[in-house]
């Protein structure tokens, strides 16, 4: 088991966002969070980072164990070197497409084979033939689906075990969007991948395992094909055939 | 029933806002006026090069002089000084206050601050005789009692909330999801500030600074106290200098007759230095400026 999630909850003050979830993630698949809005997915994802104690006044108990470590107990620092994380929007630096690759790098002390990085990251991305001869551009410089593919080739370049991204391809074109998917399951070789998404379709094409989440709960987690076949409970089956939420 | 709407009430409105709004643009035009009018018979008598390159100012002693560079590098030595104090105090304070203090702290901070920044500069500049040059001249007993170093240090200390607020400003509007995007790499909070938040901020910062250089280049009363009233080319901080704040002071509340050419050196010498405070506020307003596009579509 890669990550195991026990009895996990988090609250924003008095607001408790998630309530004692339990789950288990094996390496090198495709889990996708699904639920309605407000149910607190990105929360979940959030978590598992730790980017979460950003936020003033959260609270977080239960644990997350990373290979037999809880992350709780570790350096953030550190467990975010090991979980990535793609966002929603775009948001590269304002910096060169360069300087933002290698950004991550140049922090945990790298410098000699920077460049060798840099373009590992950014094919494993599939930018690179788009950006081979522009690295020194401005990121800004790129298109919106571009830029989303330099923020994942950012992430990859520190080399994390996990991929988390919150639904990384809402702000993006059908055809950005269909890059990205094609991306996550090359990806998969290499990582685990976490995502977040309101698109159905989504999830049936990428995903290997499926929770939906509603109030803070999780009310079924199972293999992609089993929850979008025959579901479990009543409430998975409605949210999927888009009866509410 | 229909409102009635006088035409007629509505224009005189407009009109009345508007005469106010004049104001203040014809008060800058009649100072530029004044000012330009005023220097043409000086330089009737004086060469502009003469006056720009000359370095002895001496209009009120014989034989008399007038290189206004004495006056620009007391100028610049004070405003130097100045921004080596407030630039890394207001741009550390500005960190603290944009990306470490809690919201509560920066609620009591912020209005401190700007209480710092209402304080009339006459204190200041007795803070700056009394208090900052005793322990000058206990340091460097060669230090004369008006010294550029005194004033510098004090014009810095005057100056800090201007630079820590307008650099501040600059890194709030720096999105929180470049931040974010920075933790998720592992950076740590220090990193974040220095490596994306500084960096993303770095023309609002630097026309910050600009700003704070040009109001330490107009300050007049600190350097009136306590710089000394001694034109001098010099680099030593110790020394008494004149600024040409200073110097527009000293003629102005002596007994030279208008009209002569030593009353008309006040305002060649106001001329020259709206114009460096002029260029100095133009170089900001470009700069912050292209910084308000930089982050395309993050947010
Ligand atoms: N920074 C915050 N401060 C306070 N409450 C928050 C914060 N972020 C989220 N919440 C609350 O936590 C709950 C879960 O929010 P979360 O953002 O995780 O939902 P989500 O499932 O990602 O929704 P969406 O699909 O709209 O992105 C919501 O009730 C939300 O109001
Ligand atoms: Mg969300």
């Amino acid at each position: 088991m890669l990550l195991s999630i026990k009895d996990l909850s988090v609250s924003y003050g008095k607001n408790q966002a998630l309530k004692n979830i339990n789950l288990d993630i094996e390496p090198n698949t495709v889990t996708a969070i699904i639920g309605p809005s407000g149910c607190g997915k990105s929360t979940f994802l959030r978590s598992l980072n730790r980017l979460t104690e950003l936020t003033p006044n959260t609270t977080t108990r239960g644990s997350i164990n990373y290979k037999e470590h809880n992350i709780y107990e570790m350096d953030p620092m550190e467990v975010r070197y090991h979980i990535g994380m793609v966002f929603q929007k775009p948001n590269p630096f304002p910096k060169s497409i360069y300087e933002n690759v290698a950004f991550g790098p140049k922090l945990n002390g790298y410098d000699n084979n920077l460049q060798e990085i840099v373009e590992e990251s950014l094919k494993k991305a599939d930018l690179w033939l788009e950006v081979k001869d522009r690295l020194k551009d401005n990121a800004y410089t790129l298109s919106g689906g571009q830029q989303q593919r330099l923020c994942i080739a950012r992430s990859l370049a520190v080399k994390p075990d996990i991929l988390l991204m919150d639904e990384p391809t809402s702000a993006l074109d059908p055809l950005s969007t269909a890059k990205i998917e094609d991306l996550m399951t090359t990806l998969k070789e290499h990582y685990t991948i976490i995502i977040v998404t309101h698109n159905m379709q989504q999830a049936g094409r990428v995903a290997d395992n499926v929770a939906f989440f509603l109030n803070g709960e999780l009310i079924e987690y199972g293999s992609s094909e089993k929850i979008f076949t025959k579901p479990f409970d009543k409430r998975t089956e409605d949210y999927i055939t888009g009866r509410f939420g | 029933m229909l409102r009635k709407i006088n035409d007629n009430k509505e224009r005189l409105i407009h009109i009345g806002l508007f005469l106010i709004a004049m104001i203040s643009v014809l008060t800058t035009a009649g100072i530029i006026y004044t000012l330009i009018s005023e220097s043409i018979p000086f330089f009737q008598n004086v060469s502009l090069k003469e006056f720009l390159t000359g370095t002895r100012w001496a209009p009120l002693f014989q034989p008399q002089s007038f290189g206004v560079l004495p006056l620009l590098n007391g100028t610049f030595l004070v405003a130097g000084i100045a921004a080596l104090i407030a630039i890394p105090l207001g741009l550390g304070s500005a960190i603290y206050l944009s990306e470490y203090a809690p919201e509560k702290v920066r609620k009591t901070i912020k209005p401190i601050l700007e209480i710092l920044a209402g304080i009339p500069t006459i204190v200041y500049g007795y803070f700056a005789l009394s208090f900052i040059t005793p322990i000058i001249k206990f340091l460097f007993p060669q230090a004369n009692i008006f010294n550029a170093l005194s004033a510098g240090i004090v014009v810095g200390i005057m100056i800090i909330p201007m630079v820590s607020s307008l650099s501040e400003d600059a890194m709030l509007a720096v999105p929180q999801s470049l931040r974010e995007g920075a933790y998720a790499l592992g950076a740590t909070k220090f990193e974040v500030a220095i490596k994306v938040v500084v960096p993303a901020a770095f023309s609002g910062i630097t026309s910050a600074f600009i700003l704070g250089i040009s109001r330490a280049i107009g300050e007049t009363m600190i350097v009136t106290i306590a710089a000394g009233a001694t034109p001098k080319m010099t680099l030593n901080p110790l020394d008494s200098i004149q600024t040409m704040t200073a110097y527009i002071v000293q003629v102005s509340l002596g007994d030279t007759p208008h009209g002569s050419i030593e009353h008309q050196t006040v305002y060649a010498v106001g001329l020259t230095l709206f114009v460096i405070t002029l260029l100095m506020n133009i170089l900001a307003q470009i700069i912050s400026r292209r910084f308000r596009e930089v982050y395309g579509n993050a947010r």
